[in-house]
This record gives C-alpha cells, sequence and structure tokens, in this order.
C-alpha cells in the first residue's frame, strides 16, 4: 500500500486553479519526485499535504490515516514532516535548539518542567542526544551551540532537514532543498538525502528544479503544469513523456531541459 | 540600622510596593508576547483582579487567600470568553478583542453601584504587602525561567519566530495561545488583587487604556529574550519619574515613545541577553 | 417617538460609518490594524473648532479645514512611524505597537497642549433651527451630518471601486509585489491611501463633536472601541461591510438608550465585537482578508 495517497486534490484561490484535481501515490521507501515549470502549483500541493492550506476538493491519506481537516501539528504527530522553499529555520535559537524542537511531538512533560523531576530530566536528555546524533548525521555537530540565523546558507538547508528528520517522520516532504546551493553543496546534498533513504528507510516526497539532481536521485516522478498532473512514471518514463517535453520547452519558462541526464 | 532601614521604607513604601506588582504586570504580558501574541488587555484583567479581590474582601471579609485565588480566576474566565474565540484568528484579533475588554472593563466599573461607581472602593484592608507582592514576584521568575527552559519554551519561542514552521514541528498553536492568554490574564489579576490590598482605594479609571500601553510598554523596553528583561524594564519605567522629577508629569508620553523607539530600533530590549532553551 | 429615535439613531450610525470605513479602509490597503487614527479623528474636531472660533468660518468651509489637517498629519505619520517596518516587512504586531506607543505619546501631549476640558462650537453654529415632519424634529445641524457623512462615504466608494486610482490601490492592497510589477508606485498609493482615510477620520471628528457638541483630546480614544466593533461587525478591511455595521450601531445605541437604559449603550458595541468574534469571525459577509493560523 502506498504511504501517501492524494485523490482529487484541488485549491482555488480566487478563480485561478492552483491545483487542480491531482492525484498522487508515493510508495514507503521510495524518494519521489514533483517536477513541473513554475506556478505549476507544487508548493501549493505541499501546502495542502501538510495542512498549511486548505483544500478546496480532494483528500489526502498518510497510510491508512485519513488527514483530511486536520491541522498541521497533527499530521505531524502522525509521521508528516517537512521543510520550506524559503528557508525557515528558528533564526535566534541555537542549531541544537531548532532540532529539539522538531522533537516536540515526542515529548510529553507539562508539570515536570516546573517540578525537573526525574522523568523530565531523562526526556531532556535523551531529546538532546537525539538532536545531537541528528546533527552528526547531517554533518553539523560543530555547529550545535552556534545561533542558526548565523550558519551559511547551504548549513541552514541541513538544519531545516535536521529538524524535519527529529519529528520521527515516516514521510519527508522537501520543497526545494537544492534551492541556492552551489555544485559542491548539492552534491553533498544529494548524497544526504540517499542515505534517508537507503540507511533511515524514509521515504521523501521533493520539489526540485534541478533535473540533474531530481533524474539521478528520485525513483518516481509526477509532473505537473498549471496544476494540473501531465505525467507519472520513473525518471527514464517521464523523459521522454511527450507532454513533459512540451510543458518545459514549449513554454520556456526553464532553464534546465529534463534531457539533459543525470549526474555522476 | 534597622532604624534607616524603617525610616527608607517607610518613605519609599508605595515605590517599593509599585516595582514589585509593575513586576508581575511586565511578566504577564512577557507570556503573552513570548507566543507572539498581543494582548491590550493587561489593565482590564488586572482591573479585574483587583474589583474581585477588593469587594471579597471589602464585602465579604474573604481571608487574603481566597481573594487572591479569586482574582485570578475571574480574569482567566473572562481571557477565555473574549480571547478564546480570537485565538484561530491572526494576532490582530486578539488584540482588537483586548483593546475592547479594557474600555469596556472601565465603562462597567464606572457604572456598577455596589462597586462604588466611579467613587471606586475604599478602605480595603492591608494585606499581603511586601512579602506576598516580592514571593509572587519570585515564584513567577522562577516558573517562567523553567518553562524557558523547556519543550514549553522552545514551542513558544518557535511559534514567535515562525508560526507556520512551528505548526508543522508539531506545536498546537491555539493551545499555547489559549494557555498563554489565561496565564497571563491570571497573573494580572493577582497583580491587581496585590495592588489594591496595598493601596486601600481602587477607582474605576485605574486600569485603562494607558495602564495597558504602560504594561506593554515595561516588556518592549526590557526585552523578552529572558523573563528578567521584562521585569528590569518595569522596574527602571518605575523608577525613571521618581529620579527624574521632571519627567513625571510627561509619563505617559515617555512611555509612548519608549514603545516606538523601542520596536523601531531596539526590537530585543535593553537586556538582549536570551534564556537558553534546553533543560 | 420611535421614529425620531431612528432619525437620531441613523445619524449617529452615519457618524460611526465614516469613522469606521476610513479605518477600514486604512487596514484593507496597509494591513496594520493603525491606532493613531483615533488622534486623526480627535485633531479633526479640533482643527475645525480653530476654524469656527479663530477665523470665524461657517462649519461647511471647517468641515474641509478640519479634514485636510487631519488628512495631511496621518500622512506624516505613517512616513515617520511605518516605513521603516514596511521595508523590513515586520509582523503586523510590530506595526500595530508602533502605532499604539505613538498614540499613547499624542494622546499625552494633546492633553497637554490643548487641555482635557470639554469645548463647543460657537452657539452661532447651530442657529439654523430645525424642521418638522410630523412629530419627528430635524436639527439642521442633523441634516448636515448625514449629508456630509453620506457625501464622503459615497465619494470614497466611488474612488475605491471606480476609479483609476481605486484600481491601483486595490492592486497594492491585494499584492504590493505584483502592483510594483504592473508599474504602480506603491509608495504613492499608501500616501493616497494614508492621506484618505486620515481625512475621512477627522471629517468624522468633526460630525461626531458636531453630534453631541464636544470635543476633548481623548474623544478619539473613547471611539475606537466603536470602530474596532464596526470594523470586526463589518469584516477587516471591507468597506461596505463597515457603512452597514456602522449604522447598525448607531441604531442599537439610539434605541437602547431610549428603551432600555444608557449604561447598557455603551456596552452593546463591546457585545456586537465579542459576539461576532464568537459565531462569525470573518464579519458580515464572511470574505474579509483575514489569514487563518
Amino acid at each position: 500500500m502506498a504511504l501517501l495517497t492524494v485523490q482529487g486534490l484541488t485549491r482555488r484561490f480566487q478563480g485561478l486553479v492552483a491545483v487542480d484535481s491531482v492525484d498522487l501515490a508515493v510508495e514507503p521507501g521510495t524518494v519521489h519526485g514533483l517536477i513541473g515549470p513554475n506556478g505549476a502549483g507544487k508548493t501549493t500541493l505541499f501546502n495542502l499535504v501538510s495542512g498549511v492550506l486548505a483544500p478546496s476538493a480532494g483528500s489526502v491519506r498518510l497510510g491508512d490515516q485519513p488527514l483530511d481537516g486536520l491541522p498541521p501539528y497533527r499530521r505531524t504527530a502522525l509521521g508528516l514532516a517537512r521543510t520550506f522553499q524559503n528557508i525557515r529555520i528558528f533564526s535566534e535559537m541555537t542549531v541544537l535548539e531548532n532540532v529539539m524542537t522538531g522533537r516536540h511531538t515526542q515529548l510529553s512533560s507539562t508539570w515536570g518542567v516546573l517540578l525537573r523531576g526525574s522523568g523530565f530530566r531523562a526526556e531532556e536528555r535523551q531529546a538532546k542526544a537525539k538532536a545531537r546524533d541528528l546533527l552528526a548525521f547531517v554533518g553539523l555537530s560543530e555547529a550545535a551551540d552556534a545561533r542558526a540565523g548565523d550558519l551559511p546558507y547551504g548549513d541552514q538547508r541541513r538544519l531545516e532537514i535536521a529538524r524535519a528528520l527529529a519529528c520521527e517522520p515516516r514521510l519527508v516532504l522537501l520543497d526545494e532543498p537544492a534551492a541556492g546551493m552551489n555544485p559542491a553543496e548539492t552534491h553533498a546534498l544529494l548524497g544526504l538525502l540517499r542515505r534517508l533513504r537507503d540507511e533511515r528507510g524514509l521515504t521523501l516526497l521533493l520539489v526540485e528544479h534541478d533535473m540533474p539532481l531530481v533524474m539521478s536521485l528520485c525513483d518516481r516522478l509526477t509532473v505537473l503544469n498549471f496544476g494540473r498532473r501531465i505525467a507519472d512514471g520513473t525518471p527514464a518514463e517521464v523523459r521522454a513523456h511527450p507532454a513533459v517535453i512540451e510543458a518545459y520547452l514549449g513554454t520556456g519558462r526553464h532553464e534546465v531541459s529534463v534531457s539533459r541526464g543525470a549526474v555522476s | 540600622m534597622w532604624d534607616a532601614l524603617d525610616d527608607f521604607y517607610w518613605t519609599y513604601q508605595s515605590l517599593i510596593h509599585g516595582i514589585g506588582v509593575n513586576g508581575i504586570l511586565a511578566l504577564s504580558v512577557y507570556v503573552v508576547l513570548a507566543v507572539g501574541q498581543l494582548s491590550l488587555g493587561q489593565a482590564a484583567f488586572m482591573g479585574v483582579g483587583a474589583y474581585t479581590g477588593a469587594l471579597l474582601s471589602v464585602k465579604l471579609g474573604a481571608p487574603f487567600a481566597v481573594s487572591m485565588l479569586a482574582s485570578a480566576l475571574v480574569p482567566a474566565l473572562l481571557a477565555l470568553v473574549v480571547g478564546g474565540p480570537t485565538l484561530r484568528l491572526t494576532g490582530v484579533y486578539l488584540a482588537i478583542a483586548t483593546i475592547g475588554l479594557g474600555e469596556i472593563t472601565r465603562i462597567v466599573f464606572l457604572n456598577w453601584d455596589y462597586a462604588g461607581g466611579a467613587l471606586g472602593l475604599s478602605s480595603i484592608p492591608e494585606r499581603g504587602g511586601v512579602p506576598a507582592i516580592y514571593g509572587t514576584l519570585a515564584v513567577l521568575l522562577i516558573g517562567l525561567t523553567l518553562v524557558a527552559r523547556s519543550r514549553i519554551g522552545r514551542a513558544m519561542e518557535a511559534m514567535r519566530e515562525d508560526e507556520a514552521a512551528a505548526g508543522v514541528m508539531g506545536v498546537n498553536l491555539p493551545r499555547y495561545r489559549l494557555v498563554a492568554l489565561v496565564v497571563s490574564s491570571a497573573m494580572a489579576g493577582v497583580a491587581g488583587c496585590l495592588s489594591a490590598h496595598v493601596s486601600s482605594f481602587i477607582g474605576p479609571n485605574e486600569y485603562g487604556f494607558e495602564t495597558a500601553v504602560t504594561i506593554l510598554s515595561y516588556a518592549l523596553l526590557g526585552g523578552i529574550g529572558s523573563p528578567l528583561a521584562p521585569v528590569l524594564g518595569s522596574t527602571i519605567l518605575t523608577l525613571l519619574p521618581e529620579v527624574l522629577r521632571p519627567l513625571a508629569d510627561f509619563r505617559l508620553m515617555v512611555n509612548g515613545l519608549i514603545i516606538v523607539l523601542a520596536v523601531l530600533f531596539m526590537p530585543r530590549g535593553i537586556l538582549p541577553w536570551r534564556i537558553a532553551r534546553t533543560g | 417617538m420611535l421614529e425620531q429615535q431612528l432619525v437620531n439613531g441613523v445619524v449617529l450610525g452615519a457618524t460611526y460609518a465614516l469613522f469606521a470605513i476610513g479605518f477600514t479602509l486604512m487596514f484593507g490597503v496597509m494591513g496594520v490594524i493603525n491606532l493613531t487614527y483615533g488622534v486623526y479623528f480627535a485633531l479633526g474636531a479640533f482643527a475645525a473648532l480653530w476654524s469656527t472660533q479663530a477665523l470665524g468660518l461657517p462649519i461647511w468651509a471647517a468641515l474641509p479645514i478640519g479634514a485636510l489637517i487631519a488628512g495631511v498629519i496621518a500622512v506624516i505619520l505613517d512616513t515617520l512611524l511605518l516605513t521603516r517596518l514596511r521595508k523590513a516587512k515586520a509582523p503586523e504586531l510590530a506595526s500595530l505597537m508602533v502605532t499604539l506607543g505613538a498614540t499613547l505619546f499624542l494622546y499625552a501631549g494633546m492633553a497637554a497642549a490643548l487641555g482635557t476640558e470639554i469645548r463647543r462650537f460657537p452657539a452661532e453654529i447651530f442657529s439654523g433651527g430645525a424642521y418638522s415632519l410630523g412629530d419627528v424634529r430635524v436639527g439642521t445641524t442633523q441634516i448636515l451630518i448625514l449629508a456630509a457623512a453620506i457625501v464622503l462615504m459615497l465619494a470614497l466608494l466611488a474612488l475605491v471601486r471606480g476609479s483609476r486610482i481605486g484600481l491601483a490601490i486595490r492592486a497594492v492592497a491585494e499584492n504590493p509585489d505584483a502592483a510594483s510589477l504592473m508599474g504602480i508606485n506603491g509608495a504613492l498609493m499608501l500616501r493616497v491611501v494614508s492621506f484618505l482615510s486620515g481625512a475621512i477620520g477627522g471629517a468624522a471628528g468633526v460630525l461626531v463633536g458636531l453630534n453631541f457638541n464636544a470635543i476633548q483630546p481623548f474623544m478619539g480614544e473613547h471611539m475606537m472601541l466603536r470602530g474596532f466593533a464596526v470594523i470586526i461587525v463589518g469584516g477587516l478591511g471591507d468597506l461596505r461591510g463597515a457603512l452597514l455595521a456602522g449604522l447598525l450601531l448607531g441604531l442599537a445605541e439610539v434605541l437602547t438608550a431610549a428603551y432600555l437604559s444608557s449604561t447598557l449603550k455603551d456596552m452593546i458595541a463591546f457585545a456586537l465585537l465579542v459576539a461576532t468574534l464568537w459565531f462569525r469571525p470573518l464579519g458580515l459577509f464572511g470574505r474579509a482578508a483575514a489569514k487563518r493560523a
């Protein structure tokens, strides 16, 4: 069974249909790419799935759990995490605190916060240890106590991923994780995302414009144009799909042609 | 030595009380600001607490502990009724609803004959005093520091920085806003009760718009990086007119100016130090 | 008797509607609850008072002077207080707090400079007498207030909904960045809106001051509760909603004062505000630009 099932998802903004009855199925343990020209509705779809926006129609399921109508925090507790297109780390907090904030739904102490009993202290210690593990995993151990806003751009992206992982997700939505990265950073990111799938068994759904990255990383692709799904399949299938070539080349809105092939 | 201390206390009694009470008020508005909301109802909550506590003491002869408890509960209830519906909306709605609350409580006290109407309530028994005021302030300072250094403090700061991102981290935004507002109103109510029982008189015009804005200016001057900052802000603003006598007549203008300058040029306050968010 | 109350209610409601329409315009375009609006209200009234007293002008000439001065001051204050925050794309509550501090400063300053006692227009302003229609008496001042409020509101609606400037203003309200891409001078439009809403607020101050014949520095502060109630009931940023809700509040207040009690009258605005928040948070027409968190 698919881990994420999206059926007939639609969102209208004052006459404009940003997402138009889109179907999508993400299989567990895969990296699923969501591509399409600018304005195709990819980020809107992410906002609908993560609950930041309410859909006009359609349904979203995580496993066999319907997510419809649930606020974002409930979806997080059910195993959905995400990153944002324009990085949204908590820049005043330290790097470690950012990741610990991601542990929010895993922690439960309330009165213990005031009483400081052993339960609270153990929980806090574990949260800290777990956060340090995640920082090590994304390669940010050194920066644990730095102010998050002071990190270089690429590191902020990695921090955002670590923070999403701290939510103990089953599915992570990554919104343009490579945006603004230089080739070396992108290459490192590719390795990190692969390890998420291969070492941690995570399922990823990502929006990305960096076609070489998408082609070499994704197991499956869904292509949106003007809010509609125009193709779905393996990278090779999608690359050969006439509607996709039309969408990218026909509009001239994107600088990278899909047929350019994979990065090694 | 003791005589000197005694003299000092009697000379500056009301100032000493004022610093403590204003410190509690500063913490009460800090709690709401710390989750990224704005309440302009702190003066109203304070007034409701003051009237609740004073009425219980004067009319029913209730023990001080009962007055204190009631002065926390009644404003909290009011916060639920007035602020409750705004918590799913943007912060502007809470700000508007609480400004409205300030104006309406003034009208109610002014016209409520049982509570003295325009004349206010007088001969409130002297209770609590310095130990109760500073004890409450200390308990709140410690409590809020512990809360700041925990998952709750992290969630609060996350909300203030970026609500959408905090929600995606699993923070139940409406509940945090609600609890913050209710706790904050209870704190302001207690401050009102404590202050009423050291000043022997309260009136309907003490808890208006100017007081609400002054309370806000405490936290904006001090900052909200730690619970200590708003208390520092309130202490400075309470002492200022005493130290600079000519300023006393322009106290409200100074407070207004401080808010403008703090938001524009010093958004972290004069104590920008930020408390660690790990326990 | 009821007819008389209805007439009084409509006159009062028209002034509330006028006050609120400027307030909600400011929010709708700038996205900021600008509390200095109450100051423009009082300044407009004082400027008109001064024109009638010191210059001996008739009220129909004093009204535009009050509006003009309030509008100019609105533009100056908006530039001083909010430009910096707009550039930094600061959160809306920061803007609200700045205007809050400025409001406290200005009220206290006005109280110090002008005194807090209630001032009244010269008696000859009200010498026009009254018309009787059966049992209903309508003063010439009331007719002037109603006519001025209606003309100003219709003019504003026509400007915003039916002119090129209005189109540009609405574009800036909708999306400032996109508007500037289309060649609209966003900063200029914000100034135009500041001026318009400040002038409307000032005019409302003149008319309300005239209606009660009472002017003092804090009149704006007390009016703000009504302003908030009206813009929330009407829906934040909704001009027609504000118009309707303003009339409604005026009628409700007058009828309550006449048939129930005058204490209750002052609570109606707040009761409407809280009831709206509970049951229809987006206002009468429910399509206001309120973002849900």
